[in-house]
């Protein structure tokens, strides 16, 4: 049992963190934010440039043979910084998928120049009906000549505009809300059939719904095995979950400084407001969610490549239930000690906070992975 | 950073195993599983075993006669024991009064005291609190008054645990009322049979006799009972509460009192009830984990362990009080023969149910004692966060 | 003690109930329902047919051209207003300054300002808070100095809400600087159409714009609209804080909050069937429930205090503390329940009430912006901090 870092990964973090102080200053954020694609595509090439990429991939796939600890050590940084390059959609959720279940052709044509930096995926999953339910998957594949036609709608897809493939979880077989008979196929971002409604999200993403009328895919395009994808997103949801939670820390550690700085400095009745006992102890409760977040953080990096799935699954839904506990009381007591400078969009608080709220939204709520855990823990 | 046990580690948790099953009184064990009251015996043979084999004082350097553990044996010695049914090893020797002497002590203490509490041939407990100093620890009154080789006490301590059973107490005293508060503060070790100490023991809340009152009415005891320098007190005082927070997030009993939830009731609300404690239970473990990977490399317990034990006692409050909501009104029949004496009386309800409410009322102890939850938050917004 | 209404009370709910549905124009209806946004003729269409009808200032007693609601009527009329989907009325106006003109005001005061209130045809808002001066109230720093026949005001407030929409501003400004901080305050009417006054939008989190700063720059206001004695603005402002707390537990708006999160719950799907039957959810909105059962009753003993001649005491801070957890509450639960289909942001549907079509239901995109925007309840007004604060001290004697 060792739970410090190595050199390689305290270099890692120190250049995590020197890119976030250098690209993302809140301002710099909120420009950002505002241009076409929402992100910066000469970030995104300084991500490549730097191994960030390619960094938990295994060698024989491309990689540089990181794994968990080196996504959550970026994660952390993302998260303080608010930072708004597709790293989830792109790195953990599609390049892991491609990495776990793809052939040495896909791993060739997809992986390779995604660690180049030179291709972005998005992953539909999400239905209507979905919630968190990662098997309520409605939208249709059916078999037609050599390949398949793909008939449905997907909804709130991050990085769908910019993605170059698009990672689909589609019915191929089973009825409603079955595990079995799903099939993963990458759709490439502009074929016909194809229509997007582009729209930015509550924290400064940027997400699309899909509609799929009968769009024609090749049998190249099965990523993974027909019918069997469920496992494959499980395990990736899971891993994405993981890296939320390393970004919600990040966010947690940044919301929870601005408020301490502010109250140091906020004066009111003659005095300033960390003086108030109220407000001290509702800190330290703060300060304290953050730190259990980053130990349930750290458990769940630490576990999320165990041999047993229902370790890596427990672990996944344990920290996504923490961070949703953290992220939630820390974001409101920033706001409410910040008052009404809180709730405007002028300081970054409100943006943290936001980001943290949507963090708890994305991939199951707290409610959702308790329940999961529990149902876990009974099986045990 | 790695979660796996290396094999050396492994062989090591076998060992405590096998020992802690050879070792621990059966029936010492069952009060453990069912929650009941242990007797004096029961701990005190528990730790002379552990005494013996050199593991009692599990947390000391081996210069002091400590096995000189690393984190992980530590990890995994507390976590055995506690899947094992092993009482608690009573602080007040090994985790309180015996690292204030190997740090503070002179030669001639170190000599004197150190193997008794090793060895747990004698039974220590702490005089801190007083009727008019609880949270404000730094305005106790007890007073010490220099008279030749002696020091005569006069006062009053009230919270003692276990000073019915115990040997020898170590006091803050006042030496100098004219000083600030923290300055005129010294550190006394007192022989309990000494004429002049009374104790008198205070009913909890749950029927039970833990804790006591001990009035000091003209003691004599020797100068050389005095640790550090006259005055200096505060210093120790300060170093062992940091000590005593580490331990008191007591992870390893919260571990096995989650196991124990798991397998109480099949309400899917409860159920969750218990998965949300189950994983505050895991996210303290991991914090105490980061916090002795720090300690390993170097470093103090520094105020964060306020934070655990902050936690920690929450959390032993949660277990107790979903305890009680699973057996529900079969809480309410009060049972003190079941509790307290070895009997044959049936019980009411299912065999958990005498303990359950009980045990509820005393845990509510835990967010008050070793530094109320209140005071523990004041130190980490004043030592952390700088406010 | 009896909670069924009499006869007679049947029967005025009955007339409320009528009038609403007879009086609320069917586009502000249908906006209220749906949680769109309202713009200032919204309001003012409502509050005009109210005032009409003489129920707009209906906490206000009959000799200042109330109707003098009994606490029953009261809480009928404001039960069946949110019922019915109708606005909420706007406060400044009729139950904050409104109040205390009746109260502290000159006779010629009364006679300017009260009854286009009661008719809703000027719209009032609040300059209390100021950058420097928001928990800590007294400490204001709005300079008001006489020059003959009038003050000449100089100096900001913030957090106005509605300032853009306003004619008339009602002001805590500093007329003894040398006096202890709560001695030398004056309470202020100011036109909003005198000279020197700026307002400048502050957007909230969700994007919105409802307050304001106001900048005043040698604003000359006369000494004619001082209300009640100068330096002693204080008691005003404390007799309206008091006021503002009953006020904004929001009990009637929360029923009907729950009512539509219901709604909603049963519309979203999880595992196939609807939302509202899981099991933990249904357990949140039960819990939600129970929470504003505890808060109307409370409301309503102060309500009956009242009645017997009490004025609203420091309790009153208790019920701002919950009504504003509960309102943030149901968003909260609002939000879960939407789940990952809160995330889309459309700000044109969501304020300048664009064509573009939702993504996924109505409700789905302003659950959001609304739990963002809910946070405000528990630092306006005074924050629960502040309330607390006073139970603590006024209450308990701490």
């Amino acid at each position: 049992m060792d739970l410090s870092l190595s050199d390689e990964q305290k270099q890692l973090q120190d250049a995590a963190e020197r890119f976030v102080r250098d690209k993302y200053a809140f301002e710099n954020r909120r420009k950002i934010a505002a241009t076409d694609k929402g992100f910066l595509p000469e970030n995104w090439a300084q991500m490549a440039e730097l191994g960030w990429l390619g960094m938990s991939f295994r060698e024989e796939d491309g990689g540089y043979g990181g794994g968990p600890i080196e996504t959550m050590i970026v994660m952390e940084q993302f998260g303080k910084g608010l930072v708004l390059e597709p790293f989830l959609p792109t790195v953990v959720l599609g390049g892991g998928m491609i990495a776990a279940a793809g052939s040495a052709a896909q791993k060739e044509a997809l992986l390779a120049p995604m660690i180049e930096g030179k291709k972005q995926f998005a992953f539909a999953w999400l239905e209507r009906q979905s919630r968190y339910n990662l098997a309520d998957v409605s939208l249709k594949a059916e078999k037609s000549g050599a390949g398949y036609t793909l008939s449905g709608h997907k909804g709130v897809v991050y990085n769908a505009a910019s993605a170059d493939d698009i990672i689909v979880l589609a019915r191929t077989a089973g009825g409603a809300r079955e595990e079995k008979g799903l099939t993963l196929f990458v759709v490439d971002g502009k074929a016909k059939g194809l229509t997007r409604r582009d729209y930015p999200t509550q924290d400064a993403l940027r997400a699309s719904e899909l509609t799929f009328d009968k769009v024609s895919v090749g049998a190249d395009a099965v990523l993974g095995k027909v019918d069997g994808a469920f496992p494959v997103v499980e395990d990736a949801v899971d891993r994405a979950i993981v890296a939320l939670c390393a970004e919600a820390t990040g966010c947690m550690d940044a919301i929870n400084a601005a408020t301490l700085e502010y109250i140091k400095t906020r004066k009111q009745f003659g005095v300033p407001i960390g003086k108030f006992q109220v407000l001290q102890h509702r800190m330290v409760d703060c300060f304290t969610n953050a730190q259990e977040a980053r130990s349930m953080t750290l458990m769940a990096t630490l576990k999320i490549d165990d041999k047993d799935p229902v370790v890596r699954r427990k672990a996944a839904s344990g920290a996504k239930v923490q961070i949703g506990k953290s992220g939630k009381f820390c974001g409101q007591s920033a706001v409410q000690m910040h008052g009404g400078m809180g709730v405007t969009d002028e300081l970054s608080v409100s943006h943290y906070f936001k980001r943290l709220t949507m963090i708890d939204l994305m991939f199951g709520n707290q409610q959702h992975h308790l329940t999961r855990y529990s149902n876990l823990a009974m099986a045990a | 950073m790695d979660l796996a046990l290396k094999p050396e580690h492994k062989a090591f948790a076998d060992e405590v195993r096998a020992f802690t099953r050879a070792n621990l009184s059966p029936a010492t064990r069952e009060k453990t599983v069912s929650g009941k009251h242990y007797d004096r015996a029961d701990h005190v043979v528990w730790q002379q075993a552990l005494g013996k084999k050199g593991w009692l004082p599990y947390t000391w350097p081996k210069k002091y006669g400590g096995p000189g553990f690393d984190v992980t044996q530590r990890f995994l010695f507390e976590n055995v024991l506690a899947e094992e049914g092993a009482p608690r090893i009573i602080p007040f020797g090994v985790k309180m009064v015996g690292p204030v002497i190997y740090t503070f002590g002179d030669d001639a203490q170190k000599e004197r005291c150190l193997p008794g509490i090793r060895t747990s041939e004698v039974q220590w407990c702490q005089g801190y609190s007083e009727p008019g100093a609880g949270s404000d620890l730094a305005s106790l009154r007890t007073r010490a008054v220099r008279d030749g080789d002696h020091y005569i006490v006069n006062g009053q301590k009230t919270w003692t645990s276990f000073a019915h059973w115990a040997d020898w107490i170590f006091c803050l005293v006042r030496t100098d009322p004219d000083a600030k508060p923290q300055e005129g503060i010294s550190f006394l070790l007192i022989d309990m049979k000494t004429p002049g100490v009374t104790v008198r023991p205070i009913i909890m809340v749950d029927g039970a006799h833990h804790v006591n009152d001990v009035f000091f009415d003209n003691v004599k005891v020797p100068a050389a009972n005095l640790i550090g320098r006259e005055n200096e007190g505060w210093t120790c005082a300060k170093f062992l509460l940091a000590n005593e927070r580490l331990g008191i997030a007591e992870v390893p009993a919260s571990k096995r009192g989650v196991r124990s939830l798991w397998q109480l009731n099949d309400d899917p609300s409860l159920k969750e009830k218990i998965a949300d404690v189950d994983l505050q239970v895991q996210a303290l473990e991991m914090s105490e984990l980061r916090a002795l990977s720090t300690l390993q490399l170097g470093g103090a317990p520094g105020p964060e362990a306020s934070i655990l034990k902050v936690r920690g006692s929450e959390i032993q409050q949660r277990i107790a009080e979903l305890a009680m909501e699973a057996v529900g009104e079969y809480a309410a029949p009060y049972q003190p023969d079941l509790l307290f004496r070895d009997t044959n009386e049936t019980p009411i309800g299912p065999d958990h149910a005498a303990p359950a409410a009980p045990r509820y009322f005393n845990m509510r102890k835990t967010t008050i004692y070793g530094g109320s939850t209140e005071i523990q938050k004041n130190i980490v917004s004043k030592a952390i966060l700088g406010l | 003690m009896d909670l069924a209404f009499t006869p007679e009370e049947q029967k005025f709910a009955g007339q409320v109930r009528a009038f609403v549905k007879a009086n609320l124009p069917a586009d502000v209806r249908d906006k209220v329902k749906n949680g769109k946004h309202l713009i200032r003729d919204d309001y003012m269409r409502w509050q005009q047919a109210l005032g009409k009808k003489g129920w707009l200032v209906y906490t206000w007693p009959k000799k200042y051209g109330g109707p003098g609601f009994t606490p029953a009527e009261r809480y009928i009329f404001e039960n069946i207003c949110a019922e019915e989907y109708a606005p909420g009325i706007i406060p400044f106006g009729t139950k904050m300054v409104g109040p205390v003109i009746y109260t502290f005001g000159s006779e010629e005061q009364k006679a300017k300002y009260l009854p286009p209130i009661r008719e809703s045809t000027v719209w009032w808002c609040q300059g209390y808070s100021e950058p420097g001066s928001g928990s800590d109230l007294a400490s204001l720093r709005t300079r008001a100095e006489k020059q003959g026949d009038h003050y000449i005001v100089n100096g900001s407030k913030t957090w106005n809400t509605m300032g853009h929409w306003a004619d008339w501003i009602f002001c805590l400004v500093r007329t003894d600087p040398r006096a202890k901080p709560q001695e030398g305050i004056s309470f202020l009417l100011i036109d909003m159409k005198t000279p020197g006054i700026t307002v400048k939008p502050i957007i909230m989190m969700d994007g919105g714009h409802e307050v304001n700063e106001v900048f005043f720059d040698n604003v000359e206001v006369p000494v004619a609209n001082l209300v009640g004695r100068e330096n002693e603005g204080w008691t005003c402002a404390k007799f309206l804080l008091a006021n503002e707390r009953l006020g904004i537990a929001a009990v009637p708006q929360s029923k009907r909050g729950v009512e539509a999160l219901k709604e909603i719950a049963r519309a979203e799907q999880d595992n196939g069937k609807p939302l509202i039957e899981n099991r933990s959810f249904a357990e949140k909105i039960a819990d939600l429930e129970i929470q504003v059962t505890a808060l109307e009753f409370t409301e309503l003993r102060v309500l009956s205090q009242m009645a017997q001649g009490g004025q609203p005491g420091p309790e009153v801070s208790g019920l701002k503390i919950r009504g504003s957890e509960i309102q943030q509450r149901i968003t909260e639960l609002t939000m879960e329940a939407v789940g990952e289909y809160s995330a889309p942001y459309l700000p044109g549907l969501l304020w300048q009430g664009s064509n573009e079509e939702p993504v996924g239901p109505e409700y789905a995109h302003l659950a959001a912006p609304r739990y963002f925007n809910t946070r405000k309840t528990t630092i306006y007004g005074g924050s629960n901090e502040i309330q607390k604060g006073i139970i603590s001290k006024m209450v308990l004697g701490l």
